[in-house]
Formats: structure tokens, C-alpha cells, sequence
């Protein structure tokens, strides 16, 4: 991590905890094994449960006997979709789930009856006596064979074929743009379908207390391993019929989400209903098997981008088309669809663009959102085709990109806001770090006798040419000695070649408008004080790893001027807790985070009138720090923290602030469809990545990730790091192995063994680079980290081994033997490129042309 | 049939009656309440339900108590030592080595066994020792790290074991 000065206030006051590296306050929990996670609940009389699924991707239901497991001794309760007829879904426009399938199943997986029992042993035998009749149907299993057979249709919110949703923007005119440029290029792309696999399965525990004399006839209560019981508790209290006044959800620690936490679940309904039958807890904990079959994962995506650029490297105009593969349900889809698009014209400037995206459904696992969500795959496709322009016109990938950077306190061409923008910082940390260009300026020395994949500066080579030239770089041998030296591909040190590849991008800090409209806060935070000093955060933020509870501490202690330890934090608990609306789009430091400071500052204002009065000091001059309020031209008049509450308590009773926040106004466009893409500020990311590939075997190592990162502020640089380190490494997870796979209509690989994810073996050094611009609106200028800094990693690695090795995979993950058919093509037959889709043309959906009023207002 | 076993436990004597099937990680969770072991796969695949046997790191969701009955069994529960942290509790807390938390406790005995074997391992070994060890947060990178002053703190006799 780079060497970091004391954080400081646009005063000059140095921080006293915020920017420095603090231990979280529950990393003690977790390192004694005291912190509970939702498996680790028991409660007296508690009941197993679990789900029945179906073992086909496509079948009517002709009939579900479920007698012989209910007579099973032990069984207490067996419910199905009859039981659970209100639909439910993550997002208004989606409402297309069942708790338990009704009439159809529609993929390998898809719960069809739930059991309770007093024992798992039982519920296994309970499970196989359930009888299911199935009339089996055709299954799609992929965006082409959706796209070919609208006849057979999945699921009924499609609105023509198996097309979920389908989009289409212009802004600027695109037309225009293109006419301008002096190279235009075209290239196809597909991104590979991968898992969240956070190490903890889901698990829930419901419980249901029954009161006769409520009208309701009881209260129930959910502890779930979610990133969003908010809306938990929404969609549990819809399908239940309960008023929400009487479901709570509670998020215990959670073992990691990456976003696969981020759904309503069957099983958290089931145990809620299955809880109501029979009266006592009921605890359902899924199988690595069934995380991988619930799914939720990062969509499969087919891209198709043509760019314009001038000679010099401008860029004049971009067409964009994603086609995603959403799996059987809608989840997050539709957002995921606007994502795929609507952040191209953050990183860099687009002085026009036009996007047109659309979701298939198809008969596999629902996609929903991965860390990066929507955003990830077109990234690296966007990367990873200027890449190949940069090649083409005989630019400097680098300086190709910083002539195109987008300017700070802008608007977009789609009328998105940016505010902070360190980019370019970044790009010249992760350049001077990784020695790029004594890297390249070596490789040119050694490789002068054969330039294969390094195109002249021709204007116009054919626009389908997106593999590079084919051949392998002789004589490109190795120019540093690798840094670790681990792990390096064994063999002919010949066959070795190592190469540099660099990538950029941008993530939201939060989305702008949350997931039903309203004007309510996104995120609140209560504060109270009690007479001993005591002071308790309450937040509906929930930490999944990433340390959001930790950062609350933070946050109220650096302005109330006490100890982070000091401080008791609820949160992620329906009833006990303020909203927040959850741990999704990388929202929490900065809309909890500007909630707690909000609140904070409500009570610094009682208690330093109290002060004020007692010592007859100005209440600007206080200053709150170490437990101390003090007169900062005169340290020595003084009351401690404890005092000082007691005083404030004296004068206004009972010390309880709130203090919540919304994104602001004006930070998006008109049209329909602008409230996905805009957030109150954006992060910046850049990567470098070393690799070196045996061109013998197709092996690529990746040696070495330079990760810079744009935060804004860190409130904690050690957990920073962390969010930047654990991104740098999913990231190469994706690049380079991770991938679903199906064969039949089943999951091939739904197991930890076979679903390939980096171990301590595989994973690169990763060095991480904090950029840190305070942003105006960030808590105390923080911007975002959970999520950003994959995005560039997996372009990075891409553009590393086409300079390696001079051919492209223009797909994920790129594995050896994709690229050993690839460099050693006379062994091997070539694999085909990325087929193009074919669309229903027109595109199926009314274009919406729109730009900003007055480009470039602030 | 349930059948009597005994299992030592962090230096504690369990006489117990278990379902002969029930693996280790289970009768440590549900009959013991030593929920500190966590199960991410019950395959043997994530390394998630590492515990001690006889000092040597294992996956309970693959072993059976009746194997073990001889043996002294540390969990993560065990390896403080009377409101003790070892070293590498505290550095795993001090240096953010703990994110989601889920993979931890079985990183913790395996890194254990690791300084015991090399008190100051190298990042190979530190690898090798923590392949069968998924995390899925960290990147590995703060882990190392952690283990790395964990080794020093022991070194300059800072700590236990």
C-alpha cells in the first residue's frame, strides 16, 4: 500500500481516526469464533427444513403427492406452491417468482415442495417420498437458442419471445460521430456466466410467535444470511400476508454476498411459512449444491461495440449491444440490462453514444448481480476493444486512454453527473509502479526481428480482424526476471512469454434512485447517548465482510470524539434499526456513512451548547476529541465527554438524533430508463497485469496485479485494501477460470472441487495503490471500493496475454485450452470466434433519443 | 442407533451419544455448540471446518468422532488460551486478515499448525499450508500478511504456544 499522510478536515484538522488503519470492531469476534452467523443460531424446539427441486430444466407439474412424506414420523410440515400462492421478485417490475413453482419448473433447481422435520436425517427420507409428476418440455439453454425458438416460451413476464427486456438509446447523434472518425472498428465478445461463491452457504432460521390476541395472530421473525433484509422483510411480509409491522429481519454475520445475498429467497419464505404451521423455529441452510443452483451469479453477456476514433486517438462515437442470459427469472435482470450499457460514458469521454440491450431467459439458474453488477462484463469488453484500436492505429494504450479521460465535474453524454474524477492518477501510479514502460520499451528491443501482432498504423485493416495476426512473437523472451518467480508454468523456458496489459474503469457509489421510487431516505442512522457515556449506533447497514459496521464506528467517533470501541453498534435488524436500503451498488459507506454523520452532528450540536453554557466558551471554538470537549484556545477548560452528556441530558432530555440520506437531485437525465447509471459520485480503478503464458501448453500465470484505486477518502486505507485486494482477486478468478458450465440441462460443476475458484496456489501478488481526492459529497470525501476495483482486472489480463502471446480470446475466462488452439493452431483446430447473435431487427424495442440540454453544464 | 463416544476437545472431556454417520463437524456444532467451526461445502472441498487432531489441521466434515477418539481436538474455540489470543488472532484482527470472517476459523488452525512446523514460514509454505483453505474476500494477501507477524510476535516471544 502506498505510503499515506495523515488525513485531514478542510481545516487542516488532522483526523483522529478516520484514515487510519484500525482493527474492525468485530475482527475479535470473527478471529475466536464467537461471531454467530445465521447456521450458528439454534433456538429451543427448532425444526430442519428443506427444499425439494426440480430435477428437470423445463417440465409442467402434472401432480405432487406429498402424502407418504407427511406420514413420515418426524415430518412435521410439508408445503408447495399451492401453500405460497402470492409471487414475489427483487425489483416492482419483476414479479415472477413462486416460494414453490406452480404449474412449471423452469430450471434445474427450482424449488417445488418444502418439508419441515425434526432432523435432517429425516428430511432426507421426507424429500424422496414426495412424489412429483413431470410432463418434461424443451429447455433453451443459451441467448441464441432464446432467441431462435420464441415459440417455446419460459417465462410469461417475456414480452415478445423469450426477450425479458430489451432497451434502446441514442444520445448525440451517433450518426454524426461516426462520420467523423478517421478508424472505425467492430468487435464481438462474450463473457462467461460465473458464481458469487461466498464460503458460507445461505442459511436462514425463521420464527414464528404466536399471539391470539393480535388480530394477526402472531409475529414473526427471520435471521438470514441477506445483504438486503430490507427488502427481505418486504417481499416475506407480501408472500406471508403479514403487515410489515410484524415480520423482522435480522442479518447475523455474514459469511461473504458479493451480491448473491441480494435476493429474496425461496428458502427464507419457506421457513417463514413453514414456521407458521407448525409453531416452533424452523432453520433451512442450503448446499454448496443449491448456492450454485439459486445462483443469482453474473450474467452471461454477448457484446457488440463499434467505436469511432480520430487519428489521434479521439474518440468520436460508440454503438454498444449486450445481449445477457438471465436464467429462468427476472431477479435483478432488468437492472442488469441498463447497467450493461449505461456506464460506458463514464470512464471516458463520449461525445455520443448508442445502447441497445436485451435479457433472455433461458432455462438455467436465475443471474442477478455480481460484485461489478451489469457493469463488469461490458468493461471488459470496452477494454479489451480499445486495446485492439490502440494496436490498430499504432497508439500507446495509456496515452490513448488519458486522451479520452473523462473530465472532472461534468455531465455525460446520457446525462449522468460526475464529480470526482483521480483516473488519471491512477493510470500513473499502476504505469510507474508496474515499470510499463521499461517493460514495452524492453520487449521492443528484444522482439525488433518479428512484429506479428503489432499492426502498422494503417488506417483501415478489415473490421472483423479481432484476433491480432495469429502468430506467436518469437524471440519475446523474458525481460524482467519474474517477481515472485511462483508458480511460473514449468517446461521450456522458451515457450514462455510474458506481457503487460493495462485497463480502466468506473463504478458507482451507490445507485441513485433506490429500487422502488419514493422520496424517502436511502439510508438513516440513530444515535443515542445515555448519562454513563454510553453512546449506541443503530443502521439498517449490513455487513457482509466488507466492514460497513465498522465503518459507522468510525464515522460517529472521529465527530463525537470517542474511542471506536467505545461505541455499540446495532444493525441490520428490521425492527430495531433506521433503513438502510442495503449492501448493494457499493451505497453503504457513503449513504450510511453521510447518514452517521448527519446524526452525529445533531448531538455534537447539543452537547456543545451545553458545554458552551458550563464553561462560557463559544461553541465554535469546541472541539470534540479522546472523550474530551474542549476550548481549542485553551485546552486546559475542558469537560470530559461523560460531563458533557450529562449536562446536554440535563437541558434536553433523553439524547436521541437521526440523521439520514438521499442521493441529491439533478444527477441524471430525463428519459425513461435514467435512473439506472447515475449515483452521487464515481469511482475510478486502473490495472496493470504480468503474465506469462507457455505457448506449449496455453497455461497462463498471471505473475503480478498493480491496482489503483480511486476512494476519494479512505475511513479505513486497511479495509480499503481489502475490498481492493479480494476485487483484484475475483477479478482474475473470472479472467481466468471461473465459469458455469451446463451439459444436459444441469449444472455440470455445482461443487467447490469442480467449480474452479483461486486457492492460495493461483491467486497473483496484487499491490494496491490508494489515490486519495476527497469528494465534496463523500463522507469526509470517501467514495466507493466494494465493487470497482474488478472491473478493470479482467481487461488487464486479456490485454497482458495478447501482449504475451499476440492473439486474442475475446471471451472469459480465458483458459489453456482456448488458447492453445489459438497460438498453436496447426495442432489444434482454431476454436470459431464469438459468434455474432442474431437479433430480431429491428431492435425489438422504441429507440429513445435524448441529449443534455446544455452539454456540460455543472 | 446412537453409540457412546468420548472426544477431547480443547482440553475438555465429552462423553457423547451420536448418530455413527454424523461426521466430526457436525457433532462438534450440534451436540457440542462449538459453532466456531463452520461448514462452507460438508465436501471436503473449502477447508472451512479445519480443526485440529493431535495438532495436525483436518477437515471435520470428512472425519467421523469415532475415529478420533484418541485424539485432543482443537477448535477455534481452543485456540485461545484462557482469554489468551494466540499471536494470530491478533494479527489476523489487527491487519483486516478477517473480512466475511466465514473462512477464519479454519485459516486460523491451519496457519497454527503451519508456525509450528515453520515458525517463520515463507510465502511458499505459507501457500502450500493454506492451498486446501478457500477465502473468498481477502485475496489472500492480508492473510500473509497477518501470518507474517503473527511469526514475529512468536519470535520475540510475544505470544503462546
Amino acid at each position: 500500500m502506498k505510503t499515506r499522510q495523515t488525513a485531514r478536515n478542510e481545516q487542516g484538522h488532522a483526523y483522529t481516526y478516520i484514515g487510519n488503519p484500525l482493527p474492525k470492531v468485530d475482527a475479535y469476534a470473527k478471529v475466536t469464533g464467537r461471531a454467530l452467523y445465521a447456521d450458528d443460531i439454534m433456538l429451543p424446539r427448532m425444526l430442519y427444513g428443506r427444499l425439494l427441486r426440480s430435477p428437470h430444466p423445463h417440465a409442467r407439474i402434472l401432480s405432487i403427492d406429498i402424502r407418504q412424506a407427511l406420514e413420515l414420523p418426524g415430518v412435521l410440515a410439508v408445503i408447495t406452491g399451492e401453500d405460497l400462492p402470492q409471487k414475489f421478485g427483487i425489483l416492482p417490475s419483476s414479479q415472477d417468482e413462486y416460494a414453490l413453482a406452480r404449474e412449471k419448473v423452469r430450471y434445474v433447481g427450482d424449488p417445488v415442495a418444502a418439508v419441515a422435520a425434526l432432523d435432517p436425517d429425516i428430511l432426507d427420507e421426507a424429500i424422496r417420498l414426495i412424489k412429483v409428476e413431470y410432463e418434461v418440455l424443451p429447455a433453451l439453454m443459451s441467448i441464441d437458442e432464446a432467441l431462435a425458438h420464441p415459440d417455446i416460451k419460459i417465462n410469461d413476464e417475456a414480452r415478445i419471445g423469450n426477450i425479458h427486456k430489451a432497451v434502446s438509446y441514442e444520445f448525440g447523434e451517433v450518426d454524426a460521430g461516426f462520420a467523423q472518425a478517421d478508424y472505425v472498428r467492430e468487435d464481438w465478445f462474450y463473457y462467461e456466466g460465473n458464481n458469487h461463491a461466498p464460503i458460507e452457504a445461505h442459511a436462514c432460521v425463521a420464527n414464528w410467535e404466536p399471539m391470539p390476541t393480535d388480530p394477526v395472530g402472531g409475529k414473526l421473525t427471520l435471521w438470514s444470511s441477506t445483504q438486503t433484509p430490507h427488502y427481505v422483510h418486504r417481499e416475506v411480509s407480501k408472500v406471508l400476508g403479514l403487515p410489515q409491522s410484524h415480520v423482522r429481519v435480522i442479518a447475523p454475520h455474514v459469511g461473504g454476498g458479493f451480491g448473491g445475498k441480494s435476493d429474496p429467497f425461496s428458502h427464507e419464505i419457506c421457513a417463514c411459512e413453514l414456521s407458521r404451521r407448525t409453531g416452533r423455529p424452523v432453520k433451512i441452510t442450503c448446499t454448496r449444491e443449491e448456492v450454485f443452483l439459486l445462483h443469482r451469479g453474473r450474467h452471461p453477456v454477448k457484446m457488440w461495440i463499434k467505436t469511432g476514433v480520430k487519428r489521434d486517438g479521439t474518440l468520436t462515437a460508440m454503438h454498444f449491444r449486450s445481449f445477457l442470459d438471465g436464467g429462468a427469472y427476472g431477479s435483478y435482470g432488468i437492472a442488469t440490462t441498463y447497467y450493461t450499457g449505461a456506464l460506458q460514458t463514464v470512464t471516458y469521454t463520449l461525445p455520443c453514444y448508442k445502447f441497445e440491450g436485451m435479457r433472455l431467459f433461458t432455462n438455467k439458474p436465475p443471474c442477478g448481480p455480481k460484485r461489478g453488477h451489469g457493469t463488469t462484463q461490458p468493461r471488459y469488453a470496452v477494454e479489451v476493444h480499445l486495446d485492439k484500436i490502440a494496436h490498430d492505429l499504432g497508439l500507446d494504450p495509456v496515452e490513448f486512454r488519458r486522451r479520452n479521460l473523462i473530465e472532472p465535474y461534468t455531465h455525460t453524454i446520457n446525462g449522468l453527473r460526475i464529480t470526482t474524477c483521480a483516473l488519471g492518477p491512477c493510470l500513473d501510479q499502476v504505469v510507474a509502479r508496474s515499470h510499463w514502460n521499461e517493460f514495452h520499451s524492453a520487449q521492443a528491443m528484444t522482439s525488433l526481428s518479428s512484429n506479428g501482432h503489432v499492426a502498422d498504423t494503417a488506417i483501415s485493416p478489415p473490421p472483423s480482424h479481432s484476433r491480432g495476426g495469429g502468430g506467436v512473437d518469437e524471440g519475446r523472451g523474458p525481460l524482467r526476471s519474474p517477481s515472485a518467480g511462483l508458480g511460473l508454468p514449468e517446461g521450456n523456458a522458451a515457450s514462455i512469454k510474458r506481457g503487460m496489459g493495462i485497463a480502466a474503469s468506473s463504478y458507482i457509489c451507490g445507485a441513485g434512485k433506490p429500487i422502488y421510487w419514493n422520496d424517502l431516505p436511502h439510508s438513516a442512522v440513530q444515535i443515542r447517548l445515555d448519562r454513563g457515556g454510553g453512546v449506541t449506533v443503530y443502521c439498517g447497514a449490513t455487513d457482509i465482510g466488507q466492514g460497513s459496521t465498522s465503518i459507522l464506528a468510525y464515522i460517529v467517533a472521529e465527530e463525537l470524539g470517542v474511542q471506536p470501541g467505545h461505541i455499540h453498534l446495532e444493525t441490520a435488524d428490521t425492527t430495531l434499526t433506521p433503513v438502510d436500503l442495503g449492501s448493494y451498488s457499493s451505497r453503504v459507506t457513503f449513504m450510511a456513512g453521510n447518514a452517521a454523520i448527519a446524526a452525529a452532528l445533531k448531538l455534537k450540536g447539543q452537547l456543545f451548547e451545553a458545554v458552551s453554557a458550563q464553561l462560557l466558551v463559544p461553541e465554535e471554538r469546541l472541539r470534540a476529541e479522546n472523550g474530551v470537549i474542549y476550548d481549542e484556545d485553551d485546552p486546559g477548560t475542558s469537560l470530559s465527554f461523560i460531563q458533557a452528556v450529562q449536562l446536554a441530558e440535563a437541558r434536553y432530555g433523553a439524547l436521541v438524533a437521526s440523521g439520514s440520506y438521499a442521493p441529491p437531485e439533478g444527477i441524471h437525465g430525463d428519459y425513461k430508463g435514467a435512473g439506472v447509471g447515475p449515483s452521487p459520485a464515481y469511482s475510478y480503478s486502473a490495472c496493470v497485469a504480468q503474465v506469462a503464458v507457455d505457448v506449449e501448453t496455453g497455461e497462463v500465470v498471471v505473475e503480478k496485479l498493480w491496482l489503483a484505486h480511486d476512494v476519494g477518502q479512505s475511513i479505513n486505507p486497511l479495509l480499503v485494501a481489502g475490498q481492493v485486494e479480494g476485487g483484484a482477486y475475483m477479478g482474475y478468478g473470472e479472467a481466468v477460470m471461473e465459469q458455469q458450465i451446463f451439459r444436459k440441462g444441469r449444472h455440470k460443476i455445482p461443487s467447490l472441487l469442480d467449480y474452479k475458484l483461486p486457492t492460495t496456489l493461483d491467486t497473483p501478488e496484487i499491490e494496491t495503490i490508494l489515490v486519495e481526492i476527497p469528494d465534496r459529497e463523500g463522507p469526509f470525501g470517501g467514495k466507493e471500493a466494494g465493487q470497482g476495483p474488478l472491473n478493470p482486472v479482467i481487461p488487464a489480463i486479456a490485454n497482458a496475454v495478447y501482449d504475451a502471446v499476440g492473439v486474442r480470446i475475446d471471451e472469459t475466462p480465458i483458459t489453456a485450452d482456448k488458447l492453445r488452439a489459438e497460438v498453436t493452431p496447426a495442432r489444434w483446430a482454431p476454436r470459431p470466434q464469438v459468434m455474432p447473435s442474431e437479433a430480431p431487427s429491428p431492435w425489438p424495442t422504441r429507440l429513445i433519443k435524448w441529449q443534455p440540454e446544455e452539454k456540460g453544464v455543472r | 442407533m446412537r453409540e457412546l463416544i468420548t472426544l477431547h476437545v480443547n482440553g475438555e472431556r465429552h462423553e457423547l451419544a451420536v448418530l455413527p454417520h454424523h461426521t466430526l463437524l457436525e457433532v462438534l456444532r450440534e451436540d457440542l455448540g462449538l459453532t466456531g467451526t463452520k461448514h462452507g461445502c460438508e465436501l471436503g472441498e473449502c477447508g472451512a471446518c479445519t480443526v485440529l487432531i493431535d495438532g495436525l489441521p483436518i477437515l471435520s466434515c470428512l472425519t467421523l468422532p469415532i475415529e478420533v477418539q484418541k485424539c485432543e481436538i482443537t477448535t477455534i474455540e481452543g485456540l485461545e488460551q484462557q482469554g489468551k489470543l494466540h499471536p494470530l488472532q491478533e494479527t489476523f484482527a489487527e491487519l483486516g486478515a478477517a473480512q466475511c470472517g466465514y473462512c477464519t476459523p479454519g485459516i486460523l488452525l491451519s496457519g497454527a499448525a503451519l508456525l509450528r512446523e515453520h515458525p517463520q514460514p515463507t510465502r511458499e509454505q505459507m501457500k502450500e499450508a493454506l492451498a486446501g483453505n478457500l477465502c473468498r474476500c481477502t485475496g489472500y494477501t492480508k492473510i500473509y500478511e497477518a501470518i507474517d507477524a503473527a511469526a514475529e510476535r512468536l519470535k520475540t516471544g510475544g505470544g503462546a504456544s
